[in-house]
This record gives structure tokens, C-alpha cells and sequence, in this order.
């Protein structure tokens, strides 16, 4: 675990490009908010991957656990995830 | 077959697009459909089925994703799972997406009710080639499982046997826990006993577990609840404090990481999945390439809309007319069947006009929720929230808020009731204030009258231009209300992209024989009633003063000879007549009164008394018209419609702010109670209704004021 660790590299969700798949490492952010991502599968260790984008590039669609997710890009990016 | 007949109450659980309402109108509508009692309570709808010979009640719960408290939803499905009033939970999964689906699950056991678990669409399941183990899952989970397509009614009997057997049983579920890594676990031992110290024997273990669990997980609300247990705070605080710093995270986090571990953990044993799961999107994908491009994305949605609109208005045009000649008929059968008199004039004048004046618009509200179905039933509309969102937020409102602000064009009830999904306090008040502007189908039939009675040549594009002033209008007002309002911290925008589903022509139909049969008990109840009491107020006091005597006038001309001239002197003092009548009646004394308030707007007092009545519910407002302009009609016999009895009363300008007005003046009482509920007391209906009463009146005076230079 920790040897890939060094291997990889830590970014927000929001700033994930191209249709790559990452993983999630943390969550940012307030209770609230970090408790309604989590009930929706955003937890620590879970494939994220980027899918589509509204017209001006905000909201975002990723797909996750096998369905789809809309995430407006300020919450993306209290999303850590890393990749490879 | 004879069994003791007895009362199961059941509660449906599940995440929103599960598929819940489709399995809850299977299960009811098989047999003994009891019927559907909207508003009964607040939250949960409530219906009823018999099986061998059991009945029952089903209490179909809010679609939520989890068990916290994040949202008015989320707390009341937690508080009805709790008490008494459920005897068995059926928690309806997404076979698809079972992942997801099972976190709620996780959440839901720990409560420690029995439960039925339904593994719902595993049509779509299969289709994914996802070959699931049920009996491993029932043995996971400590209860039943049973695969259900619930619109072909797959599953459906073997359901309702497992509901009989587990309610009749009502034994005590068999203990499934989730294994929590030790250190969690040992802090959860701990304060389960101090719990149980502090409550002795008020709780099951089962109970003081769930506590434990959600105090560590920090439930502001139980937190508040166990507020006098200094001692049980501290432990929580200390042991949250303590597991957050050994593991890198926090207790919360912990917690769900632990849930996701449990679930994934009975995903990998139970479901077998294909190599090229990716596919499965395709359909939806290709689809989602068209309606949410980037560039044809949103004038597609605007596009949709407007056809929605369109159709509502010209398709309508067809059976508005048939229904028109039908009232017709009638009012011409029950003219010769009355002798004439008080009960003749009241049920012609009063009855037929009022109720047959506002059924002619069935048709429209039908079409509208058709389209509203449609949109909302394959999944569009969270597409729409998604293109919308960045656009809706530049306004301060949440991408979700377009969901109940769609829905308002159909009607703000359920609409403000739909601002539940929102989770912040601040923006679903501000979702619910705006709401009544969205003009709903109540309002339409006033909007159609008007437009094909003074803007005939462009009838349609006026409707649409009101559609779109109802969206600019609540929109500027949600930026008014923002400004208003104290800031407060902004919720994440995160939404569920369902896969597109075709929707089932029999809950596109029960969507539109529902409403249909909504506007037709209006039309029973309020209509009816409200062109009774405006007939009588305007037929009373019977013996009017006249200025002079109309009648012997009247008698002097019909005795000499018939001339072109003196019949037109005729029709002319018997409309003089009946106006002195009509403004020397309570009703006209009434509007009277208050037609100052309206006189800058040039609004007579007909219209006045067109819209005190529309407080009630916007429709009436069109059956007013049709009562008071009955007598008219008659004198004219011109035209059977109040179409063109209306047309030329006032001139377009007055016209387009009397439409104005009305789009925007005071919601109707329904709504008035549906904001008071959501919004939280009386303190924002009131301000709803001052805030659309100022609105209105400031607007419809600048559109005369202004336009009049022009004109």
C-alpha cells in the first residue's frame, strides 16, 4: 500500500482530466456535506472515473460504484483522489 | 380460503428512481385498490391492498440515498421506521445497482426492524448479465429476498406472500450485524453500555446500539436528544476525538468506510459480474450525447419545453371545442326542462356557466401532465437540472431546484412539496417562495381565455410568452430573495444520473387520470361552489332601484311597431338594465369597494371581482367571468363562448396586465397551506402572499403606465 503510494499522484476530482479512472484517498469540506457524498458512494478506496460535462464545463458527470454522479466542480474539489 | 383477518402496516424504503411508486401501484392497483389519499400525511403516501385475506396499508417513504438527517425527508422516514405505526419495512433495491442501493441497507438493518428486501428491475439486471445469488444475499442480510420486475409484476405474488407471512409472524428479526474494524467496534461496546446505564431498561440492546453508533457518528439531532447526559457527551466527544487521530480520518468517515467495506464485501459474494460491465451504459449514453451536448444541450431543453407549451395550447384546441358544445347542449337541454324562475337562472346562469366554463380546459391540464410525465418518468428532467445548474446558479439557486420549479408549471402543491430534496434551508426556501410564479395548470385556463379572447392571432405565442415571464419573474425574484435573505453555507450539488428508462404507458396514464380526476373534484368542491355563492351575490338584493324605469321603456317600444331601431334601443336598455343590477348587487357593492385598489391598473369591477374570487384557486377566477357574464351572453346570442363574450371588455394593453396580474397575484390557498407546512409557519406564507400581492400589483401598473405612452 504504501509502496504505491510513492508511485502515485494526489489530485482534487475536479481537476481530473481525460476519462481516466482514480481512486478516492479523502473528502474535504464540512459535515454536511462530506455525509451526503459518502451516502452516495464517495468514500475512501472506490473508482471514480470522469464521464461527461455540462456546457460550460460545470457540473460534471463521473461514474462511480456502476452509476452515474453529478458533482458541481467546487464540491469535486474537495475530493481527493489519486491515480496512477 | 379462511384466515384471521388482520392489519399489516407496511413502510416502503428506498433509494429515489428504485422504483418504489411503480412497485406501490402494482401492489394496489392488482386488487382492492382502496384508493389514494395525497396529503394525508405530510411526507408519505398512503394506500392499501388485501392478500389472503390480510389488508395492507403501505406508507410509501421519500426516495433517500441514507439514514442521516440531512434533509426534512431523511428525518421523517427515520422517525416513521422507528415508531410503532410500521410493522415490517419492504426496502426496495436497484438489482443494477445494488452498491449504492445496499448502503441504505447497512443503515437500515442496524435499526432492527424486520425487512422484506426487494431486488427491484432485475430485469435490468439481467440485461447487464449480473447473475445474482439471492439465497446468499438473504442469508447476508437476515431476511427475505425476492427478485421483482415491478412492471411487469414479476415477483409481485411472491411479495405479497413473504408480506403475510413476515407480518403475521411479527417475530423478532434475527440480529445481522456490520462487522466494524475492532477499535470501532470496542468504542461502540462502550458507549452502548453507558447508554444502557443512563436508560436502564427503556431500550433494547439492539436499540442502545444504534444509539451508540449514531452518537459516534455524530447525529446532531440524537446528540440534542441525549443533551441532559453530560456524561455519555463527553465519552462521545472523547472517543470520536480518539478515533479520528488513530486513523486518519474522521468518525464519520469510519463509519461509511466501514458500511461500503460491509456492502462490497456482500456485492463480491453475491453478485457475479460480467467482463465488459462498461457497456451497460450504452443506450443512455448515446442518448446523453444528444441531450446533453454541449451546444444543442440546453435550446433542445428550451426546445422541449416550448413544444410542451405548444401542444398543451393547440392539441387542447380539439376537445376544448367538443366539450364546449357539449356544455352547450346541455344548458339548452336543462334551459327547457326548468320552468323559468330563480332555480332556472341559478343553475343556467350560475351552475352550468361557472362549472361548464372551467371544464372546457380538462384537455389542456390532461396534455400538460402528460408531457410532465413524460419528462420526469425517463429521466429527463435530472438532465435538464444538470444542463441548467450552472445557469440556475448565477440566479442562487441549486441545480435541484429545477425539478419542483418544472413541476410548479403543473402544480405548486406537490411542487413546494418537492423542494424537500433540497437539503439547505436557506436555498429551499428561497426554491419554495419562488415556486407560485412558476405558472401552473390552475392558472392556464385564465391564460387561454385571455389569449384567444384578445390576442386571437397570436393566441399561442402568448401562452409561451407567459411561461417565459413566470421563469424570468421567479428568477429575478430569487436573486431579490438571495440578497434578502442571510447568507448561509451552500449545499454541495451532487445528483443521481438515473439511466433513461422508457416509461410505462400505465404510469403515464394513472399520472394523467390522477390529475384529471384532481381538476375534476376541483371543479366538484371549490368551482361549483364558487359559482353558486357569485351568482347569488350578483342576483341579489332581487329588487334593484333602478335610475329610471328600463322595463316600462322597454314595454312602450315592444308596443309600437318593430323596427331595426327600436329593437337595437331594446338590446340597449335591457344591457343597461342588467349592469345597474349587476353593480346595485351584493357582488358589485363588494368589488366595488375595493375597485380603487385596481383602478390604476384600468381593471373594472368585474375583474376585480375575477380575481378577489381567484384567491381561492386560480380557475375560478375564470368561472367568475362566466358567471357574470352569462347574463350578458344571453342578451348578445351571439356566441356561445366566453371567449368572445370577454373580447373587447377591455383593450389589449389592460388585458396583457390583467394576465400579468394574475400569473403573479397571491397563490392559491392550497399552495398558501403547502408553503406554511414546508416553509415552516405562517410568518412565510404570509410574506409569500404580501411578497406576490406588491409583485403583481407594481408590475401590472408599470406594464399599464408604461404601455399607455405607447399606445
Amino acid at each position: 500500500m504504501s509502496k504505491e503510494n510513492i508511485l502515485e499522484k494526489t489530485i482534487t476530482l475536479a481537476d481530473l482530466v481525460g476519462f481516466k479512472t482514480a481512486r478516492i484517498v479523502g473528502l474535504k469540506g464540512d459535515d454536511v456535506s462530506k455525509r451526503r457524498l459518502m451516502a452516495l458512494g464517495i468514500v475512501r478506496g472506490k473508482e471514480i472515473a470522469l464521464d461527461t460535462q455540462a456546457p460550460m464545463g460545470d457540473p460534471r458527470v463521473y461514474s462511480i460504484l456502476g452509476y452515474r454522479l453529478t458533482i458541481r466542480n467546487d464540491d469535486a474539489s474537495k475530493i481527493i483522489v489519486s491515480y496512477e | 380460503m379462511e384466515t384471521v383477518s388482520s392489519n399489516i402496516t407496511i413502510g416502503l424504503v428506498g433509494n429515489p428512481n428504485s422504483g418504489k411508486t411503480t412497485l406501490l401501484n402494482k401492489l394496489c392497483n392488482s386488487k382492492d385498490s382502496v384508493g389514494n389519499y395525497p396529503r394525508v400525511t405530510v411526507s408519505a403516501q398512503e394506500r392499501s391492498f388485501s392478500h389472503a385475506g390480510h389488508s395492507i396499508t403501505i406508507t410509501d417513504l421519500p426516495g433517500i440515498y441514507a439514514l442521516t438527517t440531512l434533509s426534512p425527508e431523511e428525518s421523517s422516514s427515520r422517525d416513521l421506521i422507528h415508531s410503532e405505526k410500521v410493522d415490517l419495512l419492504v426496502n426496495v433495491l436497484d438489482a443494477g445497482n445494488l452498491e449504492r442501493s445496499l448502503y441504505l441497507t447497512s443503515q437500515l438493518i442496524e435499526m432492527g426492524r424486520p425487512i422484506i428486501f426487494v431486488l427491484n428491475m432485475i430485469d435490468e439486471a439481467r440485461r447487464k448479465h449480473l447473475k445474482i445469488d439471492t439465497q446468499a444475499l438473504s442469508d447476508m442480510l437476515g431476511g427475505p429476498v425476492i427478485e421483482m420486475n415491478s412492471i411487469a409484476g414479476e415477483g409481485l405474488e411472491k411479495l405479497k406472500d413473504a408480506i403475510v407471512e413476515q407480518g403475521a409472524v411479527k417475530r423478532e428479526v434475527s440480529q445481522t450485524f456490520i462487522k466494524y474494524d475492532q477499535h470501532l467496534a470496542d468504542a461502540v461496546v462502550r458507549v452502548q453500555e453507558k447508554i444502557a446505564q443512563l436508560h436502564p431498561k427503556e431500550m433494547t440492546e439492539q436499540q442502545t446500539r444504534w444509539l451508540a453508533i449514531k452518537l459516534l457518528e455524530g447525529d446532531e439531532v440524537l446528540l440534542r436528544q441525549e443533551k441532559d447526559h453530560d456524561h455519555l457527551l463527553e465519552m462521545v466527544r472523547r472517543e470520536r476525538y480518539d478515533l479520528a487521530r488513530d486513523h486518519d480520518g474522521e468518525c464519520e468517515m469510519l463509519f461509511a468506510d466501514a458500511r461500503y467495506g460491509f456492502v462490497h464485501g456482500m456485492v463480491c459474494e453475491a453478485v457475479e459480474f460480467p467482463d465488459d460491465i462498461e457497456s451497460r451504459f450504452d443506450i443512455t449514453r448515446k442518448l446523453d450525447r444528444i441531450f446533453l451536448n454541449k451546444v444543442i444541450g440546453i435550446p433542445l431543453f428550451i426546445g422541449l419545453l416550448w413544444t410542451m407549451f405548444q401542444t398543451t395550447f393547440t392539441v387542447g384546441e380539439y376537445p376544448m371545442n367538443w366539450i364546449d358544445s357539449g356544455v352547450t347542449v346541455v344548458s339548452a337541454f336543462l334551459d327547457d326542462l326548468i320552468p323559468a324562475g330563480m332555480v332556472h337562472d341559478l343553475v343556467i346562469e350560475g351552475i352550468v356557466a361557472g362549472v361548464g366554463g372551467t371544464i372546457i380546459f380538462l384537455p389542456n391540464i390532461v396534455i400538460l401532465f402528460f408531457f410532465m410525465a413524460i419528462f420526469s418518468e425517463t429521466g429527463y428532467l435530472t438532465r435538464a437540472a444538470f444542463l441548467m445548474d450552472r445557469l440556475m446558479h448565477t440566479f442562487g439557486l441549486h441545480g435541484k431546484a429545477l425539478i419542483p420549479l418544472v413541476m410548479g408549471f403543473g402544480c405548486n402543491v406537490p411542487a413546494v412539496m418537492a423542494t424537500r430534496t433540497i437539503e439547505s434551508d436557506r436555498s429551499r426556501l428561497i426554491t419554495i417562495l419562488i415556486n407560485p410564479f412558476m405558472l401552473c395548470a390552475a392558472r392556464l385556463p385564465v391564460f387561454i381565455l385571455f389569449a384567444g379572447a384578445f390576442f386571437s392571432e397570436m393566441a399561442g405565442t402568448m401562452v409561451f410568452i407567459m411561461y417565459m415571464l413566470s421563469i424570468i419573474i421567479a428568477m429575478a425574484a430569487s436573486v431579490f430573495l438571495n440578497k434578502l435573505l442571510p447568507k448561509g453555507a451552500e449545499e454541495a450539488f451532487v445528483m443521481e444520473l438515473p439511466p433513461y428508462r422508457l416509461p410505462t404507458l400505465r404510469a403515464v396514464l394513472v399520472h394523467m387520470w390522477d390529475k384529471a380526476l384532481n381538476f375534476l373534484q376541483k371543479i366538484a368542491g371549490v368551482i361549483l361552489v364558487g359559482s353558486v355563492v357569485i351568482w347569488f351575490l350578483q342576483a341579489f338584493p332581487q329588487h334593484t332601484v333602478y335610475s329610471t324605469d328600463f322595463d316600462a321603456q322597454i314595454e312602450q317600444l315592444q308596443s309600437s311597431p318593430a323596427s331595426s331601431d327600436s329593437e337595437a334601443a331594446i338590446a340597449e336598455l335591457k344591457r343597461k338594465k342588467a349592469q345597474e343590477h349587476l353593480s346595485e348587487s351584493y357582488l358589485g357593492r363588494i368589488a366595488r369597494t375595493i375597485a380603487p385598489v385596481f383602478a390604476p391598473l384600468d381593471f373594472t369591477w368585474r375583474d376585480t371581482v375575477a380575481i378577489l374570487t381567484g384567491f381561492v384557486a386560480k380557475e375560478v377566477v375564470v368561472a367568475s367571468y362566466a358567471v357574470i357574464y352569462s347574463q350578458d351572453e344571453e342578451s348578445t346570442e351571439e356566441s356561445t363562448s366566453l371567449r368572445a363574450v370577454l373580447a373587447g371588455t377591455m383593450s389589449p394593453l389592460v388585458a396583457f396586465a390583467f394576465m400579468l396580474f394574475a400569473l403573479l397575484y397571491s397563490p392559491c390557498l392550497a399552495t398558501i397551506a403547502a408553503i406554511r407546512r414546508e416553509a415552516g409557519g405562517w410568518r412565510w406564507a404570509g410574506f409569500s402572499v404580501a411578497f406576490s400581492l406588491v409583485l403583481a400589483w407594481g408590475l401590472a401598473f408599470t406594464v399599464v403606465s408604461v404601455g399607455s405612452l405607447f399606445i
